[in-house]
C-alpha cells in the first residue's frame, strides 16, 4: 500500500531498492520511483500486483512470472527487452534501462521489500506490506502520478485548476 | 578515479558547441569538488585578468557543480559559482537540488556554461547531449507559472514506451535574474534557492532560463560499495534520532528562539535583535499556513523543509516554512511580525527569483532610510513605514523589475548604499547591514549566545553569508574551513556528523587515504584561494582589508532592548580576533596570505596575485 499524502519525498526507498538489486546507488533502476511533479507532492510509484498479470500474458519469451506471494518475478536470461510487458501493463510501471539486461520490475524482496522496511523505520509510513485485497482493487493506483502529485496540491490549494 | 566521473560538461552558449573538460584526480583530492573546484576552475580561467572581470560579462562562467559525496550522502545539494555580481569574489552558492544526482547520472560530475546566448534558451542534458531549447515563451515567468509550463514541455520528453519514468529535474531563474538584479538567485523547486553570490544574474545575463537534466546511469563506481552502504545507513539512522525537533519544525523554529532565547535576529534593520512575539514563531505558521509539514529532499532522513500557503483572493503564495532567514528577513526586519504576511512575501521573493536574506536586507535599510527621511514617500511611491506590508510587497516587485528606486536597490545593500549616500550628499553606509557586498544572514553577534563569532561576518571570505562563518579553532566545526568542506563535498549544514565521518566517508566513496588534518589543509587551501580572489576583486568594487575586513556599523551598537541590552563586541577586540585567526591560517596581520602559506598549501602560481594585491593597497613587500 502506499499513501502519497504521508510521502515525503526523500527517495530512501529509491536508494535502498537500488542497493539491494543492483548493489550501487541507481535511482533509474530502482523497482519504486517517486514522482514530484508539483513540488512538494512526492507520490511513489511501483507495481501493484495485478491479478490478472496483463505483463506476464503479454510475455513473448515467457521470462515473466509470478511468485507464491504474488511478485513479478523476471527471468533475466529470458528477457529480450522487447517492451510487450511495458505496453500491456496499464500503468506503464515495468521499464527498461540501459546497462540492463533484462526489464525492471518489483519483486517484492521476497516478501519484506526494503522499501517499505526504510520508510518505517524513518518513521514517514507512506509504505506498507498489506494481504493483498481482493476484486483487483489494487488497479486503482495506477493513475498517472503526475495527476495524482497535481491532485494533492489542489486539494491543498497549493495549484489551482 | 571513485566517486567522481573526472569530466565537466563545457558549454558554449553562444555557439552551442560542447566538449568535455576532464578534471584529474589530483585536483578533487586538492580541492574535493562544488565551492572548492569552482575557485579552482575559476582561477584558471579568470585568474590573470580577474579584477577585470565584470561578473555579468559573457567571461564569466556559470558553475553547476557536484562534489565527490553527492549521490552518495544523505541530502542533495548543488553548487552554483562564478565570480560573484555582490563580492567580486566566489562564492559556492548551495541550493536543495536533484539536478547533482541527475548530472552524476548522466556521467558528468558538473556543468559549465560559458558565453551568452542571443535569444533566451533553457539548457536540457540527457544521455544524448546537450540541446540549447528556445525559452521564449518562459521568459518573463515567475516559479508556480514558470514550474507548470516546464513541467509541460518536458512532458514529452518521456519515453513512456521504455515504462513509466520521472520528470528532468532542473534549476531556474525567475523575472529578477532576467533584470540583472544583483541579488537574484537560482532558483528549484519552487522554494529552493542558490542564493549568496547573486548567480541568478549571471544565468540571466546568459539569457538561461533554466537548466535541465535527466541521467539514466548508476552514479560513479565507488572503492567499497558494502562498506559506504553501512555507512550510509548509520549515518541515516543518526539523523533521524538526532533531529526529531528539527524534523517537526525545520529551522522555522528559530524565528521564536533566535529573537527570544539568543538575541541575534535582525528587527528593523537590525536596531533589535529580541522579540517576545509569540505569534511570530514556528508554532503558529505550523498551524495557520503549512499543508505540508515533511518535506525532504533527495535521500535525506530529516525532512525539515515545509510548504505553507496562504490565499487572498485570487491570489496563491507558495512557500517553504519559511524557513528562518525568510522569515526573519521577510518578516521582523521589515517590522513585520505577522506569519501570513511573510509567507506572502516569502512566497513572492521566490517567485520573482529574489533572494529573500538579500532583499529583505535592502529592504530594511530603505525603510531605515525612510524613518530617519533620506528617502521620500515620493521616491518610494508609498509610505515604507515598519510593517508596512503592501509598500513592502511593491517595492520588492519594483527592485525584480528595476523600477525608480527599485533600480537602485536592486544593485544590493552595499552598491545602493554607495549610491545614495552620492546622491544624497550624506553616507548613508552606516546603515548598510553588509559585508563586502554581502548583507549579513539572520545570526547577530552582538549578544554572543548565537554560533557566529564575532569576527564571523568580518573575516569570512564569503562576506555576510551566515552559512560559511569564520571562527576558531581552525580544525573543528566553528572554523570556515569546515564551511568550505561541507559546501565542496557536498553537505547540507544540517546532515552533518562531524569531520571524522566525514573523512571516512570520503575515503570510503574516492579511495582516498585522507586524515582528518589533510581534510582541514583542503578547506584552508580553499579558503586562501577564495580570499586571493575575493582580494583582487573588481571591478567596480575592491576591498581594503584596513577597511572592509570589519563588521557592519550597527554591530557596534549596544543591544537596545531584551535580556541582553547593553551587549556589543568592541573594535578592539574584533581586530585582536582578526589577527589571531589570521595567523592561524597562515595569512599576514592583514590576512593576504603569506608566499610560505600559498607554497605549503600547494598555491604558488598565486604569488603573482598576491604581488598585485599588495601594489593595488599600497603595500610594500
Amino acid at each position: 500500500m502506499r499513501d502519497p499524502s504521508r510521502c515525503v519525498g526523500c527517495r530512501l526507498c529509491e536508494i535502498e531498492c537500488s542497493l539491494r538489486h543492483e548493489g550501487v546507488i541507481w535511482p533509474s533502476a530502482s523497482r519504486i520511483r517517486i514522482f514530484e511533479h508539483v513540488h512538494g507532492f512526492p507520490v511513489p510509484y511501483t507495481c501493484v500486483q495485478c491479478d490478472d498479470y496483463p505483463c506476464i500474458a503479454a510475455c513473448p519469451t515467457a521470462a515473466l512470472g509470478a511468485a507464491e506471494n504474488g511478485a513479478v518475478l523476471v527471468d533475466e536470461d529470458r528477457c529480450v527487452l522487447c517492451g510487450s510487458c511495458v505496453e500491456a501493463c496499464p500503468g506503464k510501471v515495468p521499464r527498461i534501462v540501459e546497462g540492463r539486461k533484462a526489464v525492471i520490475i518489483c519483486d517484492l524482496c521476497g516478501g519484506t521489500p526494503v522499501c517499505v522496511e526504510v520508510c518505517e523505520s524513518m518513521g514517514f509510513n507512506a509504505l506498507k506490506v498489506v494481504r493483498k485485497p481482493g476484486g483487483d482493487v489494487v488497479k486503482s493506483y495506477l493513475v498517472s502520478p503526475f495527476s495524482v502529485s497535481e491532485e494533492l496540491a489542489v486539494k491543498l490549494s497549493v495549484v489551482r485548476r | 578515479m571513485y566517486g567522481v566521473w573526472g569530466r565537466l560538461l563545457d558549454v558554449d552558449l553562444g555557439s552551442g558547441l560542447t566538449r568535455t573538460l576532464e578534471v584529474p584526480e589530483e585536483i578533487y583530492r586538492k580541492f574535493i569538488g562544488g565551492r572548492g573546484l569552482a575557485s579552482w576552475i575559476l582561477w584558471k580561467e579568470l585568474g590573470r585578468g580577474w579584477e577585470s572581470v565584470d561578473p555579468l560579462s559573457p567571461r564569466n562562467p556559470l558553475l553547476i557543480l557536484t562534489g565527490p559525496l553527492t549521490g552518495y550522502y544523505p541530502g542533495s545539494k548543488l553548487v552554483i559559482s562564478g565570480k560573484s555580481p555582490q563580492s567580486g569574489g566566489v562564492v559556492g552558492s548551495t541550493v536543495s537540488s536533484e539536478l547533482g544526482i541527475e548530472l552524476k547520472a548522466v556521467g558528468y560530475d558538473g556543468l559549465i556554461l560559458r558565453g551568452s546566448s542571443e535569444s533566451p534558451v533553457y539548457v536540457y542534458v540527457d544521455d544524448d547531449g546537450v540541446q540549447l531549447r528556445d525559452a521564449n515563451i518562459l521568459w518573463g515567468m515567475g516559479g508556480l507559472k514558470l514550474v507548470s509550463a516546464l513541467n509541460k514541455l518536458l512532458s514529452s520528453d518521456v519515453k513512456v514506451e521504455k515504462g513509466l519514468d520521472t520528470l528532468p529535474h532542473y534549476i531556474y531563474i525567475g523575472p529578477a535574474g532576467e533584470n540583472l538584479v544583483r541579488s537574484a538567485v537560482v532558483m528549484s523547486k519552487l522554494t529552493h534557492a542558490a542564493g549568496y553570490g547573486g548567480y541568478g544574474a549571471l544565468m540571466g545575463s546568459k539569457k538561461v532560463k533554466a537548466v535541465v537534466v535527466k541521467g539514466m546511469k548508476p552514479m560513479p563506481p565507488v572503492r567499497d560499495w558494502e562498506g559506504l552502504a553501512s555507512l550510509f545507513r548509520e549515518v541515516v539512522r543518526e539523523l533521524r534520532d538526532r533531529m526529531e525537533v528539527f524534523r517537526h519544525w525545520g529551522t522555522t523554529e528559530a524565528l521564536w528562539t533566535t529573537g527570544y532565547a539568543t538575541s541575534s535576529e535582525p528587527i528593523r534593520n537590525w536596531t533589535e535583535e529580541w522579540h517576545n512575539v509569540r505569534d511570530f514563531s514556528h508554532a503558529v505558521l505550523e498551524r495557520r499556513c503549512w499543508v505540508r509539514n515533511l518535506w525532504s529532499d533527495w535521500g535525506c532522513p530529516i525532512s525539515c523543509m515545509k510548504v505553507s500557503r496562504v490565499v487572498r483572493g485570487d491570489e496563491t503564495y507558495v512557500s517553504d516554512g519559511p524557513d528562518y532567514e525568510m522569515g526573519a528577513y521577510l518578516g521582523s526586519d521589515l517590522g513585520i511580525f505577522e506569519v501570513d504576511s511573510v509567507v506572502m512575501l516569502s512566497a513572492l521573493a521566490d517567485e520573482l527569483g529574489l533572494c529573500g536574506i538579500q532583499t529583505g536586507n535592502v529592504l530594511g535599510f530603505a525603510a531605515e532610510l525612510f524613518e530617519k527621511g533620506y528617502i521620500s514617500r515620493e521616491e518610494v511611491g508609498c509610505s515604507l513605514e515598519w510593517g508596512a506590508v503592501e509598500c513592502f510587497k511593491k517595492l520588492m516587485l519594483d527592485i525584480a523589475y528595476r523600477r525608480g528606486l527599485g533600480d537602485i536597490l536592486a544593485e544590493g545593500t552595499y552598491r545602493a548604499a554607495l549610491k545614495l549616500s552620492e546622491v544624497k550628499g550624506v553616507n548613508l553606509l552606516k546603515y548598510a547591514v553588509q559585508v563586502k557586498g554581502i548583507g549579513v544572514g539572520a545570526h547577530g553577534i552582538r549578544s554572543g549566545l548565537d554560533y557566529p563569532q564575532k569576527i564571523a561576518y568580518a573575516a569570512s571570505v564569503q562576506g555576510g553569508d551566515h552559512t560559511s562563518t569564520a571562527g576558531l579553532p581552525l580544525k573543528s566545526t566553528e572554523s570556515e574551513a569546515y564551511a568550505a568542506l561541507l559546501d565542496s563535498a557536498i553537505l547540507c549544514i544540517f546532515n552533518t556528523v562531524g569531520s571524522d565521518k566525514l573523512v571516512k566517508y570520503l575515503n570510503l566513496v574516492t579511495g582516498w587515504d585522507l586524515t582528518e588534518d589533510d581534510l582541514y589543509a583542503a578547506g584552508i587551501r580553499i579558503l586562501t584561494l577564495q580570499r586571493v580572489l575575493l582580494l583582487l576583486g573588481g571591478p567596480d568594487v575592491f576591498w581594503d582589508p584596513r577597511i572592509h575586513d570589519e563588521n557592519p556599523e550597527r554591530f557596534y551598537e549596544p543591544l537596545p532592548t531584551g535580556p541582553q541590552a547593553g551587549k556589543a563586541p568592541s573594535k578592539h577586540e574584533v581586530r585582536e580576533g582578526l589577527g589571531r585567526y589570521y595567523s592561524e591560517l597562515g595569512w599576514d596581520e592583514l590576512g593576504i596570505p603569506k608566499e610560505e602559506t600559498l607554497d605549503v598549501l600547494g598555491l604558488s602560481e598565486l604569488k603573482d596575485a598576491l604581488e598585485k594585491i599588495r601594489r593595488r593597497l599600497e603595500l610594500n613587500a
